[in-house]
């Protein structure tokens, strides 16, 4: 399926929750309401034609000071289909950042969506095991995050080089 | 005398000895880089593994996000630094594909460019394959394999040194072709080694894949089936291993690997041996006849010889339009993507590597629940994980 059907298949499924699909001039990508995540996903899964079993990626997204939201990417294959599919999660950067995990539906999430909370502080709900994957785990702050600034000093050794 | 009745209910109600906790690594020399597990152990059996990882980190999403595209590309270089060539490629892929987007931005790679694309990243593959080999049968207790895998991955280096100037950290692949073009008589030693290496095959094959040993080591150890496999994310020879005919370069084919003619070597059971499909033997054994794959498209390559031409396009500027692109190439462990996100200016906004090594890794606690100890060691050295690559 092109991904302009399968963003009408999960409107008629899903109605509002399903916010926008835009041609990116790239990869068109399908904006989901992040409470609605985790149904959305499992219907992708299992439904028998669009069967997406493969979790390519999960990213996440922060564009600068301009724009006023986090963003979490996942990138979707179904192998035996043969379709992809960009779906993209809007945070607020107002208030602290929730999503629920998708750990259940592709276990390749576990430790995608660690990385994710450990660079953008991004927290995902249900998750069986949230904690830091890449940095120590009493480094302060969300180092992706663009208006990151590095420690002067962690644990008596200078941070900046 | 007998033990008394109580006591040998309370011995049938817990099974289980006191629970041991064995940090193993960061420097082992098994863990094939700088890995810690937390071993939960109960006598010789594990309970639980838990990989922890980032010793290695070395921020390169954050630092690319403050270079330009041409300059991101020696870092690529020092995540898989057994395969650097395929980073460079998958990286350059992907901003091509990108630039390719906008109307005349990109004029496409040059002939020449792309055969010697091939030509460079399956060479590295047989090395990057060898390494993966040799120290596979060290970590089982084999010690020769080893020096002959380093002997033979060496010439692979050499021409490597000829054609860039380096050995290990190449940045050689850039956008829009390669940086330099062939030394006087570089494809006769290209020809020179293949006609040597070939046979050799065969030799490690009678060395390891069929040593008794490094069977009972293997076989059957830790299977991983081709649907657990796509759950977690894991691709290349460990998704092979598992049976599934999957690979990017004939089923999603990018550059010019249409062109060429070779076969997807898969997992299997054998009775006899007492392998099963998706086992440490079956992953490890896909690995040694993708080299033979390997040879047969460099082999191609040189028959056709090298068309002339340039090996660069002419681009004005490396700068991809707004948008955005995920894009995956196959390297020697698996699918390597990225995911970039530009705003047309000559840096990235988001550059996201995705490692098939890290997502392999993830697997390993649920691979290794209830084995032995030393079955660890063959999982880890069967999964061929780079640690650069996992911690970026």
């Amino acid at each position: 399926m092109t991904p302009q059907e399968i963003y009408e298949n999960l409107k008629d499924k899903f109605g509002e929750s399903i916010v926008s699909f835009e041609e990116d001039i790239a990869d068109p990508f399908v904006t989901v309401a992040a409470k609605s995540l985790a149904d959305v996903a499992q219907y992708l899964a299992q439904d028998e034609a669009l069967a997406f079993d493969f979790l390519m990626c999960l990213s996440g997204v922060d564009l600068g000071a301009k724009d006023p939201n986090y963003y979490v990417v996942y990138h979707l294959y179904s192998m035996p289909r043969r379709h992809k599919l960009v779906l993209k999660i809007l945070l607020s950067k107002e208030e602290e950042p929730h999503v629920s995990t998708v750990e259940h539906i592709w276990r390749t999430a576990n430790w995608h969506e660690r990385e994710t909370y450990d660079l953008y502080g991004i927290i995902f709900d249900g998750h069986s095991d949230l904690r830091r994957i890449l940095l120590p785990d009493d480094w302060e702050g969300y180092p992706m995050r663009k208006d990151y600034t590095e420690p002067e000093f962690y644990r008596g050794m200078r941070v900046p080089y | 005398m007998a033990a008394p009745e109580q006591d040998s209910k309370i011995i049938e109600l817990k099974p289980f000895t006191d629970e041991m906790i064995v940090s193993m690594g960061p420097q082992h020399p098994s863990t094939h880089g700088v890995l810690r597990l937390e071993l939960k152990l109960d006598g010789e059996v594990v309970r639980d593994a838990i990989p922890h990882v980032g010793y290695l980190h070395r921020c390169f999403e954050k630092h690319s996000e403050n270079l330009n595209y041409q300059q991101i590309i020696p870092f690529t270089d020092r995540m898989d630094y057994i395969a650097a060539m395929n980073m460079n490629w998958g990286f350059c892929l992907a901003v091509e594909q990108l630039m390719a987007k906008e109307e005349g931005k990109f004029p496409g790679v040059p002939e020449r460019g792309e055969y010697l694309r091939i030509l460079i990243g399956e060479l590295n593959r047989i090395g990057s394959h060898l390494l993966s080999f040799g120290t596979y049968g060290m970590d089982i207790g084999a010690f020769t394999p080893f020096l002959y895998a380093f002997r033979d991955r060496e010439k692979i280096l050499l021409l490597f040194e000829k054609i860039c100037g380096a050995r290990l950290t190449y940045n050689y692949i850039r956008v829009g072709g390669v940086s330099r073009d062939t030394p006087p008589g570089f494809l006769d030693e290209v020809k020179e080694f293949i006609d040597y290496f070939e046979p050799q095959i065969d030799v490690y094959n009678s060395l390891l894949t069929a040593n008794r040993i490094f069977i009972e080591r293997t076989a059957n150890v830790a299977v991983m089936d081709a649907e657990m496999a796509i759950n977690y994310g894991i691709t290349g020879p460990n998704l092979r291993g598992a049976g599934l005919q999957w690979d990017l370069r004939k089923d999603e084919t990018y550059s010019i690997y249409d062109r060429f003619d070779f076969d997807v070597p898969v997992g299997r059971d054998i009775p006899e041996l007492g392998v099963v499909s998706g086992d440490c033997w079956n992953r490890y054994k896909v690995r040694m006849d993708e080299m033979k794959e390997s040879v047969r498209i460099i082999r191609q390559i040189l028959d056709s010889g090298l068309p002339d031409g340039p090996i660069q396009a002419e681009l004005k500027a490396v700068r991809p339009p707004k948008g955005e692109i995920f894009s995956r190439s196959e390297a020697p462990r698996g699918e390597l993507g990225f995911y970039i996100v530009s705003d047309g200016t000559p840096k990235p906004v988001r550059v996201k590597a995705k490692s098939p090594c890290f997502t392999a890794l993830s697997a390993l606690q649920e691979l290794s629940r209830g084995l032995m100890v030393a079955d660890i060691i063959a999982i880890i050295g069967s999964i061929d994980i780079v640690m650069g690559e996992v911690d970026r």
